[in-house]
């Protein structure tokens, strides 16, 4: 909350209006401020009614009641959700999964960045760029149909396991594979994507730098160390914070349930697909929407600090 | 390293064949990435125009094994044609989704790139709030039921209509249009909506190709709104009919035999499904490139 309030200082310093008669301000100005209505109704009614509509979580809502739910309950559903081992189940794995992919997905999109960089041929690294950004916007149906055909049994995967001499692996539905498929998964979709911040902090070093750097004998290697890597350190800073912020997050939950089945659950269920079974699946709706504030209020104290040290270590933030 | 730093001659030499060595690997590497990237595509390809045999008896790969089109034409025929009536609907949804979307995002965005809007203290926290914080599921959903927009277009359109953190990589771009070009033409009689219609829209081409392929990708990717809302399959988007596709056949898997017939199938829909986007997006990458840059810099 406090970094919430210091950025609104920012905001009013950096936007104070000239001084100004209000009249003369909505004469000059009035367009402006009728542009904002249809959008500022949009987030009245389906961002800020649905965050409201939370309070179903202390009360009981049954198919059929008003949207806010018809008598309270307390801290009931969250004493139940706090005593149930599945729930923890899913906690665990939403932690585990987003933070298994981090710990993958970032350092590789950082060092694919830097090789992309040291591509002095202009037209192949745009071909590879091309070529990399394109599974980021494949829907992840799509994503997940593809998995399925290339774990199954008669797929290229287990084909090359079988040439080797070994038996046949039911990838989808053992619950030891799902992180590592998670993770591949994602970083097939993401890497080349994720590179798109870096690179454009790399186009805007000085390449005098690089001169200087090789004039005092630094090679290629050191000038990437020294000269490229120090560069993008602030974009680094900013995305690895951010992402930290989002370990709780619901991101996956699109792939985690086009992928996971009751013989993964162990390792797949997370949050998202938890609240999705409860409340959707079940009609659980005043348990799920508890779980599911539970996750949101962690999220935004997460997300809070993050962007905070953000700023912090670096002046800026993502939003 | 540190050896070759003793004099300057033989670690030029040395550095640049090094270096040499290492842009070959470089370019080889980036060859193999390219490939394991484009893998998965090509085999799907290749598994649409081949015979479930074929696949079955595991010998497709990359290129396609008693290659034949039936299994387009059984997709697009197959069940009076509801495969191509949910392609149409996915357009349709496509594009009416985007126009919404770009529209009220732009109606938003320009705004707030203004300093002489005096809510902006206000408004931008408001609209940043939410992506911090939100509904969830459950509430988003039941939001929706009390609105009585199920089984309408508007369930699939609606809830993904504004993204807040599009709008202020638009706000970052609007913000970069010169101010004095809007007063040059608010001189010559142009209003705030006129200047923005006139000068600041098109002068802000990238930003706006960029978010109209967002957008684009986004509707014509979701299936989870019509999972949700849409009852109906003639209403459905293809992303949703190929999502049951999918999982249908998954739980065949256990049942072996039927699996390589709805393996070319599940590729043949796949195929299409992907197909318009790996269509459009290489030619709207330069703007989008530009457009992430700018607002992603800025930010």
């Amino acid at each position: 909350m406090t970094a919430k309030t210091k950025k609104q200082d920012a905001y009013t310093l950096a936007n104070r209006p000239p001084k100004e008669s209000l009249g003369r301000h909505l004469r000059k100005y009035w367009q402006l401020y009728a542009m904002l209505v249809i959008p500022v109704a949009y987030y009245i009614i389906f961002r800020y009614l649905p965050m409201a509509g939370n309070i179903i979580a202390f009360r009981r809502y049954r198919a059929g009641s008003s949207i806010f739910g018809d008598e309270w309950t307390g801290l009931r559903y969250f004493q139940q959700f706090i005593n149930d081992s599945n729930f923890w189940k899913a906690f665990r794995n939403t932690l585990l999964l987003n933070f298994e992919y981090l710990l993958i997905s970032f350092p590789l999109t950082i060092i694919f960045a830097l090789l992309l960089n040291e591509i002095k041929n202009a037209k192949f690294k745009k071909v590879v760029q091309t070529i990399s950004y394109l599974p980021h916007f494949i829907s992840m149906v799509i994503v997940a149909g593809m998995v399925r055909e290339l774990l199954s049994t008669s797929g290229p995967i287990n084909n090359l396991i079988a040439s080797l001499g070994f038996e046949p692996i039911t990838f989808i539905s053992l619950p030891e594979w799902f992180p590592t498929i998670f993770v591949t998964s994602g970083v097939w979709q993401g890497i080349g994507w994720g590179t798109i911040l870096y690179l454009a902090a790399m186009t805007g070093i000085n390449p005098e730098l690089y001169e200087a750097a090789s004039l005092d004998g630094a090679n290629k290697f050191q000038q990437c160390l020294n000269v490229t890597l120090p560069a993008i350190l602030p974009t680094i800073a900013t995305l690895l914070v951010l992402n930290i912020g989002q370990l709780c997050g619901s991101a996956a939950f699109e792939k985690v349930f086009l992928l996971y089945n009751p013989t993964t659950y162990d390792t797949a269920d997370i949050i998202a697909t938890y609240v999705y079974r409860m409340g959707l699946g079940s009609g659980n709706y005043s348990y799920a929407t508890a779980v599911g504030l539970f996750q949101g209020v962690i999220n935004l104290v997460l997300l809070t600090a993050a962007n905070w040290a953000s700023k912090r270590m670096t002046g800026s933030g993502l939003y | 390293m540190a050896k070759t730093i003793d004099t300057s001659k033989p670690m030029k030499i040395k550095e640049s064949t090094g270096y040499r060595v290492f842009t070959v690997c470089n370019i080889i590497l980036m060859v193999i990435l390219c490939a394991a990237m484009l893998y998965p595509f090509l085999y799907l390809v290749a598994q649409s125009f081949s015979s479930a045999e074929a696949i079955i008896a595991g010998e497709v790969s990359i290129l396609p094994v008693d290659f034949s089109v039936e299994t387009y034409i059984y997709v697009m025929t197959n069940n009076n044609s509801i495969f191509l009536r949910n392609y149409a609907n996915t357009i349709i949804y496509s594009v009416l989704g985007t126009v919404l979307a770009l529209a009220s995002s732009c109606l938003l965005a320009y705004p707030l790139s203004k300093r002489e809007l005096r809510g902006n203290k206000f408004i931008g926290p408001f609209i940043i709030f939410t992506m911090y914080f939100g509904g969830g599921m459950i509430p988003n959903y039941i939001l929706m039921t009390t609105l009585k927009l199920q089984n309408t277009v508007a369930a699939f359109v609606l809830p993904g209509m504004i993204s807040t953190y599009y709008v202020i990589l638009m706000r970052s771009f609007f913000e970069t249009v010169p101010r004095e070009l809007e007063e040059a033409g608010e001189i010559d009689g142009l209003s705030m909506w006129g200047a923005f219609v006139h000068v600041a829209l098109p002068l802000s081409k990238p930003i706006l190709a960029t978010m109209t392929l967002f957008y684009l990708v986004q509707y014509w990717n979701n299936w989870f709104d019509a999972f949700l809302y849409l009852a109906d399959q003639n209403m459905w988007p293809v992303a949703y009919q190929l999502r049951n596709l999918i999982s249908t056949s998954a739980n065949v898997e256990d049942a072996g035999e039927s699996l390589a017939i709805n393996a070319n199938i599940k590729s043949c829909a796949m195929v299409l499904t992907a197909a318009p986007i790996i269509c459009v997006y290489p030619f709207i990458q330069k703007y989008f490139v530009q457009g992430m840059m700018l607002g992603g810099v800025k930010g």
